[in-house]
């Protein structure tokens, strides 16, 4: 199995190299027989490329031949995919047969793993993951060149771009980190095992979304390159890959958020973002994605931004593939590195070809991304997406430089310092809640202009609401739990929550007030009831309202934040019938013992929760022994309301009376932080929903006479 | 196994310093909300610092657990850590000897060094830590603002068969008109 298996990945790589090169030649030689048709964007007549002189040589053939060249070239690209599935396919199969005779199955199974985790294993280690990332990149090859004929000469560039990123993660494939590496000597009986905290359910598709959104970004980018390389007219790149970006964003947003929920549910320490270089990894690629998605808005609408636009969509390219760098090359010590190696040169050229590669072709054409208006207001649309985009990309670079700065002191210094939580707490809370700020803003502001008369009419209530929010949260009674009775004077993380909270009502208000107008004109002309108003408003602009409904969910996400201020935790040795009281809730230990399985041994203690007098249920924090890989981990018992979580930790046992140590926290509002990200994946995909046709509606009075039309400023 | 007695820590770390200074808008109303948040920073800076549970919180989430688990000393939940309860206990040790915030940070750094701390100090080179973000973002407003500058003095773009743009009290009427009708 394992040398059909490595026979895959060469001829994958043959493939992929044919895909590139056939492609250049096929692009350059259509370009030299008839730019015009080039830059069109159309492909070429065969009439035309039998016109073409015959000079007789190697140089005319290709001419001549160059259309069924470039055929060839996009079949190789699909046929890519199939040898790489191949390829997947087998390790995963190895796998499940437990084919110790393979170095990668031996150190990430075992015999008596389950059959889950064993599908897992796929992307549990470095070989296997980086076949795994090279899998997903061909299947979104494989879709790309399938859709061609959406826009065969731009498809065909972007198939280039994505196939010479394929070849890259190939060459590491079959040279530097080969998944089907054979072990020296005799077969072992019996694997390693997998990382215990790997083994928890959401490892099975925390990775996979996380990868399709790194990998994703590779088709915006791709896209990107190719039409700034065959100088692309018009935006039409853009109407192409917003659903490859928006979709790829959602697909990365899950991955974090499933990344946070495995920490918070298996680490045991009660959080889920400890600001770690892995976490940061997969956050900077999310929000340089983020400013992107909303200043290409800009290029659509008014051709605004076009430089911009290509630096952004590489960045986030870039910081996809730096995140890989940073976690597989050793160079930033980090918990969550479970692969580190040498590769790290690998991906340090590559980032540095990339970069060339990309500045060369922008400084070569970047005369034709000139902006095509100019800027009529700072109160306007464009200047809120300006802002928004500094101010993301501040954050991106907050991330970036608090990741690095270890690592710069070293050099300077000649020593480490750690660059943990309060770092980021100190710089980067501010600049969220200026964010924050401008997400309540920039809704109620028109392309163009905006009338300050207008913007004040608008923005009245949902600033009255905050401010009533902030004064009713400062007033109530602590005993009210999470953010009530706050008193942002008696320390700055309250002053932060109360101003995270506050900040969430009035973007919630306004995003709300938008709904409402759009509704009730919709109500005003049907005569409908206002929600069927607002779902049909929804319909006709999915992508503006299904964008609100995103805004909303991040709120709620934010909102789940700020109960962190609030964290609470004890510990405690306890006995039968001991009590430990935390908030509102009382732990008393029932029983405790242990218990065997093929795979792990467990320590558990059977808790009552009360609430006040009342018994509320019962919590069993587990600690585990992994057999195979000799390693301990805790599965905290996580008791979720929308208030609080009631999180316990089995820590182990004090050896000399057998008691259990367990420690408690309490963990005001992270419910809302999940709930979040559902009503954010909800609003992607309903903006990925197509637009109803709206009615048209032009009374004959107010007709205008075609010398006095003017374009108009809509809403987006 | 002394520690093991109930400890209870207090979620993110405390700032003293003013952030929201350039929210103030004009004339008397920024004088006094500049006063308002300068007595408020000060109000923070002094809050809290007496007692030694809170001063324990504060500075035990400043500092790093050293076993290798990368998290903050008072998150730290190996039992049986090698380094966590030994830390924990000389920094209630120190909080009430009485010693000041820096001389407990600066013993803790000379037994276990620099990364020790969470984040960057104050001072020589990891100044730059805060300083950078904040230097990027008055850099990223003045380009912006170059930026503005340079679109609004663009000549507005002309319109093809030789008509004229609509401009002024005109335009407003029809972007008002438009919007009425298309602005959902």
């Amino acid at each position: 199995m394992a040398e059909i298996g490595s026979f895959a990945l060469l001829l994958a790589l043959a493939l992929s190299v044919y895909s590139f090169a056939a492609g250049i030649i096929a692009l350059v030689f259509q370009r030299k027989q008839n730019p015009q048709l080039a830059l069109a964007g159309g492909s070429i007549p065969r009439r035309t490329a039998d016109s073409v002189s015959d000079e007789g040589s190697l140089t005319a053939t290709l001419r001549r031949n160059s259309e069924r060249i470039g055929e060839t070239a996009r079949r190789a690209g699909i046929a890519t995919f199939i040898a790489v599935l191949l390829a997947s396919v087998i390790l995963v199969i190895c796998a499940f047969h437990d084919d110790f005779s393979i170095a990668y199955i031996f150190h990430h199974s075992n015999r008596d793993l389950p059959g889950p985790y064993k599908f897992a294993v796929l992307w549990s280690g470095q070989e296997g993951s980086l076949l795994f990332w090279s899998l997903l990149l061909a299947a979104y090859g494989f879709v790309l060149r399938v859709r061609y004929k959406t826009d065969a000469r731009l498809f065909a560039y972007a198939s280039v771009i994505v196939a010479s990123v394929q070849i890259f993660f190939l060459l590491l494939l079959n040279f530097a980190a080969h998944p089907f590496a054979i072990m020296q000597g005799s077969i072992p009986a019996d694997g390693s095992g997998l990382n215990p905290l790997l083994q928890y359910p959401e490892m099975v598709i925390h990775p996979p979304m996380l990868y399709l959104g790194y990998v994703g970004f590779t088709v915006p980018f791709a896209f990107a390159m190719g039409a700034l390389i065959m100088k692309y007219p018009g935006e039409k790149w853009i109407h192409i890959t917003r659903r490859w970006t928006m979709v790829t964003w959602a697909f990365l947003t899950c991955g974090i958020f499933l990344g946070a929920h495995w920490a918070y549910s298996v680490l045991g320490w009660g959080g889920y973002w400890g600001w770690d270089p892995v976490e940061n990894a997969s956050l900077m690629p999310w929000l340089a994605g983020t400013a992107f998605l909303h200043s290409v808005m800009m290029q659509e609408k008014r051709g605004m931004l076009k430089m911009w636009n290509m630096w952004l969509v590489f960045a986030t390219f870039w910081l996809a593939i730096l995140g890989t760098f940073l976690t597989r090359s050793g160079i930033i010590s980090s918990v969550h590195a479970f692969a580190q190696s040498s590769i790290g040169d690998w991906f340090a050229w590559f980032l540095l070809i990339t970069l060339v590669a990309f500045a060369f072709f922008f400084f070569k054409n970047k005369s034709h991304l000139r902006s095509e208006h100019k800027l009529e207001s700072l109160v306007s649309r464009e200047s809120s997406f300006l802002f928004n985009n500094l101010l993301f990309i501040l954050l991106t670079f907050t991330v970036l430089w608090g990741t690095w700065f270890p690592k710069i002191s070293e050099l300077v210094q000649g020593n480490k310092v750690t660059v943990s939580a309060p770092f980021y707490n100190r710089v980067a809370i501010p600049v969220a809640l200026l964010l924050l700020i401008l997400t309540a803003i920039g809704p109620l502001l028109a392309w163009r202009k905006t009338s300050l008369e207008s913007l004040k009419r608008n923005f009245m209530w949902p600033t009255i609401g905050a401010i009533v929010t902030a004064i009713f949260l400062m007033a109530t009674p602590q005993s009210w739990g999470s953010v009530f009775g706050l008193k942002p004077w008696k320390d700055i993380a309250y002053f932060y929550s109360l101003m995270a909270v506050s900040l969430s009502v009035l973007v919630t208000l306004t995003v709300a007030s938008e709904f409402w107008r759009g509704g009730r004109v919709i109500s005003r002309h049907t005569g409908q009831g206002m929600f069927a108003s607002m779902v049909q408003l929804t319909h006709r602009n999915t992508r503006r309202y299904g964008g609100y409904i995103v805004h909303f969910g991040v709120v709620v996400v934010i909102i789940g934040l700020a109960g962190a201020a609030f964290n609470q935790d004890k510990e405690k040795e306890m006995g039968y019938g001991d009590k430990l009281a935390i908030g509102p809730y009382t732990l008393v230990c029932r029983s405790y013992t242990q218990d065997d399985s093929p795979n792990y041994e467990s320590e558990w203690a059977m808790l009552d929760v009360y609430k006040g007098d009342k018994q509320i249920g019962t919590m069993t924090p587990v600690r585990r022994f992994y057999h195979a890989s000799q390693q301990t981990s805790t599965m905290p018992d996580i008791r979720s309301t929308l208030n609080d979580d009631l999180y316990v930790v089995f820590e182990g046992v004090n050896q000399d009376n057998g008691h259990p140590i367990l420690r408690a926290h309490l963990n005001p509002l992270v419910m809302w932080i999940w709930m979040g990200v559902w009503i954010m994946l909800i609003g992607t995909v309903l903006a990925l929903v197509p637009n109803a046709p709206a009615p048209v509606r032009v009374p004959a009075q107010a007709r205008l006479e075609p010398a006095h039309a003017a374009p108009v400023a809509t809403g987006d | 196994m002394s520690n093991f007695s109930h400890r209870i820590t207090g979620g993110t770390d405390k700032m003293g310093a003013p952030f929201i200074a350039g929210f103030a808008r004009s004339g008397d109303f920024r004088r006094k909300a500049v006063q308002t948040i300068l007595l408020a920073a000060a109000i923070f800076a002094v809050l809290g610092t007496g007692d030694p549970a809170t001063r324990f919180q504060e500075i035990g989430h400043q500092m790093m657990c050293i076993c290798g688990c990368n998290q903050i000393l008072l998150e730290c939940n190996h039992v049986g850590c090698p380094a966590s309860d030994g830390m924990r206990n000389e920094l209630m040790a120190a909080v009430d000897r009485g010693d000041s915030n820096s001389l407990v940070e600066q013993s803790f750094v000379q037994k276990y060094g620099p990364t020790v701390l969470a984040a960057p100090t104050n001072k020589g080179f990891d100044r730059a830590a805060y300083i950078m973000p904040f230097a990027a973002l008055f850099l990223g407003f003045g380009l912006i603002g170059l930026v503005i500058r340079s679109w609004k003095n663009r000549p507005a773009p002309a319109i093809a068969g030789g008509l004229a743009p609509v401009a002024g009290a005109e335009l407003e009427r029809f972007r008002d008109q438009a919007r009425k009708e298309t602005d959902l």
